[in-house]
């Protein structure tokens, strides 16, 4: 190009002059010179570098313009493009050629990946990245059917499924066998496991004794040690959560929830992999013979999975009880229910009440007092049948629906019944 | 094995316990649960022996805690006398790989020492036997196998049927232990008898200390300004609404909520 710049006064008086006719039209033409989003600034007579504040900024939510100078948004761009780039700026990797492998076998309670399970995951990753030049693997052994569709977001190089359905329910000897067969075909150099009671806790300390290896129990810390055997050394929780023990990090270890922060800069390939040589035995010494039906209500509310809650809105009691025993559900309730005498004490979910962790909590007829909501921090999806459309409780919720409680709960109870009774009958 | 109407034996694996505040030695927790099936089998099934089994030093502490299990209505307890220190698992896979009792109780983690939950699975390795975690109940006896309810997360049961010979271990889903009475701690007997130890030579390696308090979870904002980090500061967190249904019919709110319930799996 050449170095002379040519101006054109009339066009620059005229993109000065908000009130020219052709105003808008030579702004556009000076947009197409200078580049995308340059209409905002351009350079004056003078040399002097010239700002159009009409030309930026958004439309704020109470109507009101608002210009936002932290670079994030330039021109008139829209910020929900810029949001949307934001939101998507994980880093592709792709290991190749892997130095060495880093097995994780995480819970997957209900086909999800728990908190647990990312932690651990994130904890490979420490593992595995150690020597930025020649980074490890992390493979994901899952079992069973799952939910999980962005595997690679949690930080999963590859990904070994075994979805037979041997190994469903409790089957810790089908799992050993199969876990042994990864063992003698990839050989990791480290096998992770979640501490968790009936998941990797079991799963972990059976296959790192039939390899005769000691492991490291409640693990939270690692840190990198040079004198150790593989250059880490490992803090575990001992005698009942009283001692903190120190040792170097062995092959295996199980580790504690918060043991280190899940993956969210990366996405990884979580590439499929299959090995040879694994002979499902059906012989087993342990047989299970499926989940035994619990009465929901003997069920402690601060253990409960699924929670039908009522409060100030539930009028009909009797309905409200039959409802959760048609859901299965574990009942609870607000304050006010509790105080006006429409149930125990002991049902109070709370601050002054009990701290649930259920994974569905349904809400019918409460308002989502702050108090209310504390007791319902931990709890997964919560479900809000309320007359308000404008109260707490639907702001916490994920589902809402906007009606009178008793209509809804009778509606839902109706579906079940239905659809058990259809069971019912094809069986 | 003996023939079932003779009842059949089950040896409680049994340990030293600490008081998680005073730090005193005590019955441990789970153990005597596991002591507490014991008994209650033992009423149920009559001609039922119970074996109380401990593998470590004879001293005046471990005495008392041993004697909080015998007064739960115990005649006799044996003692595997090995001295501190000593791996207990070579030990009591010596004593079972002898006496071979049908099932073995045992607590899923001790209150002192490593306590990694380790040693019902070594001792299930060693002998080759059956191991089931997290025993609420146990349902039948018969034929050699026994039917048991296994605690899952959330109160839940799973039922499960295990070949006898098996050990099984016991947590806080198990019955809660009676009381123990100190006349018939008293008069209990101790069985001693020596046993083979190694020393765990590579624990005396290791650096143990008071638990540390955990650091709590911080949460880390990524922005790449101070209007993103701010925005994240103020917002509430968990902010993001969900899905919401307003002028529809009972029937479609209904639909819409067997929908996701469906999808999380909850009814049964
Ligand atoms: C120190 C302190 C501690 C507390 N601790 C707790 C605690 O642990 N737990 C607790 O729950 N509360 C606690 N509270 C009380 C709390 O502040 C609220 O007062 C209480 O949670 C409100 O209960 P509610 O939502 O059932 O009733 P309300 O606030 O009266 O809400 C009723 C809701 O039902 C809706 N509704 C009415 N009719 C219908 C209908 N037909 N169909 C559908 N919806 C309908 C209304 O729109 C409204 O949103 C505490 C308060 C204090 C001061």
């Amino acid at each position: 190009m050449s170095e002379i710049r040519r101006r054109d006064p009339r066009r620059e008086w005229i993109a000065r002059n908000r009130l020219h006719p052709e105003h808008a039209s030579v702004l556009a033409a000076l947009d197409g010179i200078e580049g995308g989003g340059a209409t905002s600034e351009w350079l004056g007579p003078s040399g002097v570098i010239r700002k159009n504040p009409r030309a930026v900024g958004f439309i704020g939510p109470s109507g009101i313009k608002r210009i936002d100078r932290s670079g994030l948004q330039s021109g008139s761009q829209p910020t929900v493009s810029a949001m949307a780039v934001s939101g998507d700026s994980r880093r592709a990797v792709n290991i190749a050629e892997p130095a060495f492998l880093v097995a994780v076998v995480p819970d997957l309670i209900g086909g999800r990946l728990s908190a647990h399970d990312k932690d651990m995951l994130g904890l490979a990753r420490r593992l595995a990245d150690v020597d930025v030049g020649r980074p490890g693997a992390v493979v994901a052994i899952l079992f069973c059917e799952h939910k999980e569709e962005a595997l690679g977001e949690v930080g999963i190089d590859k990904v070994l499924h075994f979805n037979e359905a041997i190994y469903a329910g409790f089957a810790p000897e089908v799992r050993l066998a199969a876990l042994t067969t990864v063992e003698r075909e990839l050989a990791p150099r480290y096998w992770l496991f979640p501490d968790s009671p009936l998941g990797g806790a079991d799963l972990g300390r059976r296959l790192a004794l039939r390899l005769n290896e000691r492991p490291a129990t409640g693990v939270w810390q690692i840190e990198a040690d040079n004198e150790a055997l593989l250059g880490w050394r490992c803090t575990a929780r001992g005698a009942a959560g009283s001692l903190d023990i120190q040792r170097p990090l062995p092959r295996f270890v199980l580790a504690l929830a918060e043991c280190a922060e899940p993956v969210d800069e990366t996405r990884h390939a979580a590439e499929r992999l299959s090995i040879a040589g694994v002979t499902p035995t059906t012989l087993s010494r342990i047989e299970d013979l499926g989940q035994v039906a619990v009465d929901p209500a003997g069920v402690a509310l601060a253990e409960a999975e699924f929670i039908l809650s009522g409060g100030n809105g539930v009028k009909n009691w009797d309905a409200f009880h039959h409802a959760a025993k048609v859901l299965g559900a574990t009942e609870g309730a607000s304050r006010v229910a509790v105080d006006d005498g429409f149930m125990t004490r002991d049902r109070q979910v709370g601050a002054t009440g009990t701290w649930v962790t259920a994974r569905v909590y349904l809400a019918v007829g409460i308002s989502g007092a702050i108090q209310h909501l504390q007791g319902i921090q931990r709890c997964d999806k919560v479900v809000a049948i309320n007359l308000d459309p404008g109260c707490d409780m639907i702001k916490r919720a994920d589902l809402a629906v906007i009606g009178d409680s008793a209509e809804i709960l009778a509606a839902l109870v109706g579906m079940v019944e239905q659809r058990r009774g259809g069971q019912r009958d094809a069986a | 094995m003996q023939p079932e109407q003779q009842g059949l034996e089950v040896a409680v694996l049994v340990s030293v316990g600490r008081h998680p505040i005073t730090g005193r030695a005590r019955r441990a927790e789970q153990d005597a649960r596991g002591v507490e099936l014991a008994l209650t089998l033992a009423s149920e099934l009559p001609g039922t022996r119970i074996n109380v089994l401990h593998a470590g030093q004879q001293d005046i502490n471990s005495e008392v805690a041993l004697r909080g299990y015998l007064g739960m209505g115990l005649n006799s307890l044996t003692l595997l006398e090995q001295p501190e220190g000593s791996d207990a698992i070579a030990a009591l896979a010596a004593y079972l790989t002898k006496a071979l009792p049908p099932l073995v109780l045992t607590g899923t983690r001790a209150e002192c020492g490593e306590g990694s939950g380790l040693l019902p699975y070594a001792l299930a390795e060693r002998l080759g036997w059956p191991l089931v975690n997290g025993l609420a109940a146990v349902e039948t006896i018969e034929n050699g196998v026994v039917t048991l309810l296994q605690a899952l997360p959330r109160g839940q049961r799973r039922r499960l049927k295990v070949r006898l010979p098996a050990i099984v271990s016991v947590d806080e889903a198990g019955p809660v232990a009676r009381q123990s009475a100190f006349g018939p701690a008293r008069r209990a007997k101790f069985i001693v008898t020596s046993a083979i130890h190694e020393p765990d030579r590579e624990l005396t390696q290791w650096h143990l200390a008071p638990a540390r308090k955990r650091p709590k979870r911080l949460k880390i904002v990524k922005a790449a300004s101070a209007r993103d980090r701010f925005k994240a500061a103020a917002s509430k967190a968990g902010g993001k609404s969900g899905q919401v249904l307003s002028d529809v019919t009972p029937e479609q709110g209904a639909v819409a909520i067997l929908k996701l319930l469906e999808e999380e799996d909850v009814l049964r």
